[in-house]
């Protein structure tokens, strides 16, 4: 109880200098506490540390080989002892992107709704189930997006590819069902709960003042929403966003049930592709010698570094959208 | 007109209220009702925060609104434009014409009111994603306003009309919250004027202002009086003798007292409001 408010002066413990030294003795509690706190915040550094460099050792053998040709190499072939990954890079991009593209209108407007138009009695019980959607283990995902929804989309693409085959993401060379669309349609289905709670909360957190505002000057409900509180949310809504997009490229189970896992680079909407993810799991059992293993692994790393270049132009984008701007959240 | 005529000699409390002025009778009547307040009562689930309610504002005067915290009369005010529906749960009962027009009667839109009813709010809201510019115009712009020219015009207008034209004439396209709380709230003002209001609620608007930012307010409030009728809650009885021409004294969710200034202040009819004004509670 004591020790909250003290973590928060910190900085003052730390600079201890200016202050009599009293005043750190009978703070002994609150020094052993911040004294943890930084021990295990440092752990969570190192430990992320460690990981990057393991990720380069088991790579290394690999990165030796293939250098940085790996990343934009098209063939993979165990037999041959060659590896490049772009394909399932591509792969990885197209499916996450398709399925943020689905989920994000979706999420938004569900979190609109819930915040907005709901009596507050309501909200949890339309949030509740959302929320519990995140929950599910990303297999039982797999297992009902192979057995219920990749029939229903094979069904779908033979009618696209019927009518629309003239349209070059409409014409793949088959349709089995498993592919890029399902992927994707997966992808939106998992990501949607987390997109929708955390957009959720990031609207609420608009100050009532700022609505009420824009609907004295005589604005409909819907002109407040889209010209004020949404704007007024938008850096929360772009880091929701963010953390869909980095859930969407790591989702290895559900991907590698419906995906389709090939090795080609894409060519329309229908046709089955790895991820990078989907890759390393349903490859890594066969890999007999190590320069597969260390292949695949490099493969890992490449995924890493993606997931980073991405949260790192999350931080760009939401930097630029805040610049000159006033504190979102002050 | 007459009335324009008589602003200026109104500033001075102790000047004979308006009401005293002889005016011919071939002149249209100065005091206009602007809006009429027939037994306006508020519920917020049991509670109920207004009781019975009804009083005139006159047209191009300055209405005062009184009383302890609590009294009820910033809910008073939200019903003037219908906003405390945006609080929910709760129910109004009564009427308020505005013009002869009843604002809760049905067909009648809250959106269309609240153009013909602006409000300032107690503390400055200017939208942190819009510059000064479009902040003066988020309102305006609302009806499909295209046109670059107008809409410059507008900005200059109703940013001149706010007194603030001069302080951010060259900084118009930094961001609203870049301003002092005192330019803030002549924003909001400018804001809700662009709109041409025929009314102007302004609920505590000096409640988060240092005493200079406040004196530019109310300086403001007396200029404005020429082409709008203003409602201004406060707690600050001193602002409302200095810039009311009518005030309502409410107390509990009643209207205890209603009006012209100089009377309330100097020799009210109630005990209450009495007390009130000399300190005695509240």
């Amino acid at each position: 109880m004591q020790s909250e408010p003290q973590a928060i002066d910190r900085p003052f413990i730390q600079s201890g200098r200016s202050k009599a030294s009293d005043v750190r003795v009978r703070n002994l509690g609150d020094r052993v506490f911040y004294v943890t706190a930084r021990t295990l915040a440092s752990c969570v550094i190192v430990l992320a540390l460690l990981l990057v460099a393991d990720l380069f050792r088991g790579a290394w053998e690999s990165i030796r080989q293939f250098g940085l040709g790996f990343i934009v190499g098209t063939t993979w072939d165990p037999v041959a002892r060659i590896f490049g990954t772009l394909p399932t890079i591509i792969g990885t991009l197209v499916k996450a992107a398709i399925g943020l593209l689905l989920a994000v209108p979706i999420s938004i407007g569900a979190a609109v709704f819930i915040t907005f138009y709901v009596p507050k009695w309501v909200r949890p019980i339309i949030s509740y189930p959302i929320e519990l959607l995140a929950g599910i283990p990303s297999i039982v995902f797999g297992l009902w997006g192979l057995f219920v929804m990749v029939p229903v989309i094979r069904t779908a693409q033979i009618w696209l590819k019927a009518h629309f085959g003239w349209f070059f993401l409409f014409d793949g060379p088959a349709v089995y069902g498993v592919g890029v669309l399902s992927g994707s349609v997966i992808l939106a289905i998992m990501v949607i709960p987390i997109v929708t709670a955390i957009s959720r909360d990031i609207l609420l957190t608009v100050p009532r003042l700022q609505i009420e505002g824009m609907l004295a000057l005589g604005a409909t409900k819907w002109e407040a929403i889209s010209k004020v509180a949404l704007p007024y949310a938008r850096v929360g809504l772009v880091g929701a966003v963010i953390l869909g997009l980095g859930r969407a490229i790591g989702e290895t189970m559900a991907i590698t049930m419906v995906g389709g896992n090939a090795f080609t680079i894409i060519q329309s909407l229908f046709d089955p592709v790895h991820s990078m993810a989907s890759q390393i799991a349903s490859e890594f059992t066969e890999a007999t010698y190590s320069l597969y293993v260390s292949s695949l692994i490099y493969v890992g790393l490449v995924l890493f570094g993606i997931t980073i270049c991405v949260s790192l132009l999350a931080q760009l984008l939401i930097w630029r959208l805040s610049k000159g701007k006033v504190a979102i959240f002050e | 007109m007459n009335e324009n005529l008589a602003v200026d000699e109104e500033r001075d409390m102790s000047e004979p209220s308006l009401s005293e002025y002889s005016e011919p009778m071939d002149q249209p009547q100065p005091e206009e009702t602007r809006i009429e307040v027939q037994g306006l009562s508020v519920h917020y689930g049991k509670t109920k925060a207004v009781k019975n309610v009804s009083l005139s504002i006159k047209s191009r005067k300055v209405t005062a609104i009184i009383g302890p915290s609590g009294c009820g009369k910033s809910t008073f005010i939200r019903c003037l434009n219908r906003m405390h529906e945006v609080t929910p749960g709760a129910r109004v009962e009564g009427k308020v014409l505005l013009d002869g027009v009843d604002l809760y009667g049905p067909g009648t839109d809250p959106v269309e009111v609240r153009r013909k009813v602006g409000m300032v709010f107690q503390k400055p809201n200017p939208f942190p994603t819009m510059s000064i510019r479009d902040n003066v115009i988020a309102g305006f712009r609302l009806n499909g306003m295209r046109d670059r020219r107008l809409l410059e015009e507008k900005v200059e207008k109703s940013l001149h009309m706010a007194a603030l034209w001069d302080e951010v004439k060259d900084q118009l396209h930094q961001p609203g919250t870049s301003l002092s709380g005192g330019q803030q709230q002549r924003l909001c003002i400018a804001r809700a004027l662009a709109v041409e209001p025929e009314v102007l609620l302004m609920d505590e608007p000096c409640s988060a202002l240092d005493p200079i930012a406040t004196a530019k307010i109310e300086e403001l409030i007396h200029e404005l009086k020429e082409s709008v009728t203003i409602v201004i809650v406060t707690h600050n009885m001193q602002q409302a003798a200095r810039v009311s021409d009518f005030t309502a004294f409410f107390y509990m969710g009643e209207l205890v007292e209603f009006g012209v200034t100089s009377k309330i202040f100097t020799n009210p009819d109630k005990r209450q409001t009495e007390d009130y004004i000399t300190g005695r509670f509240g």
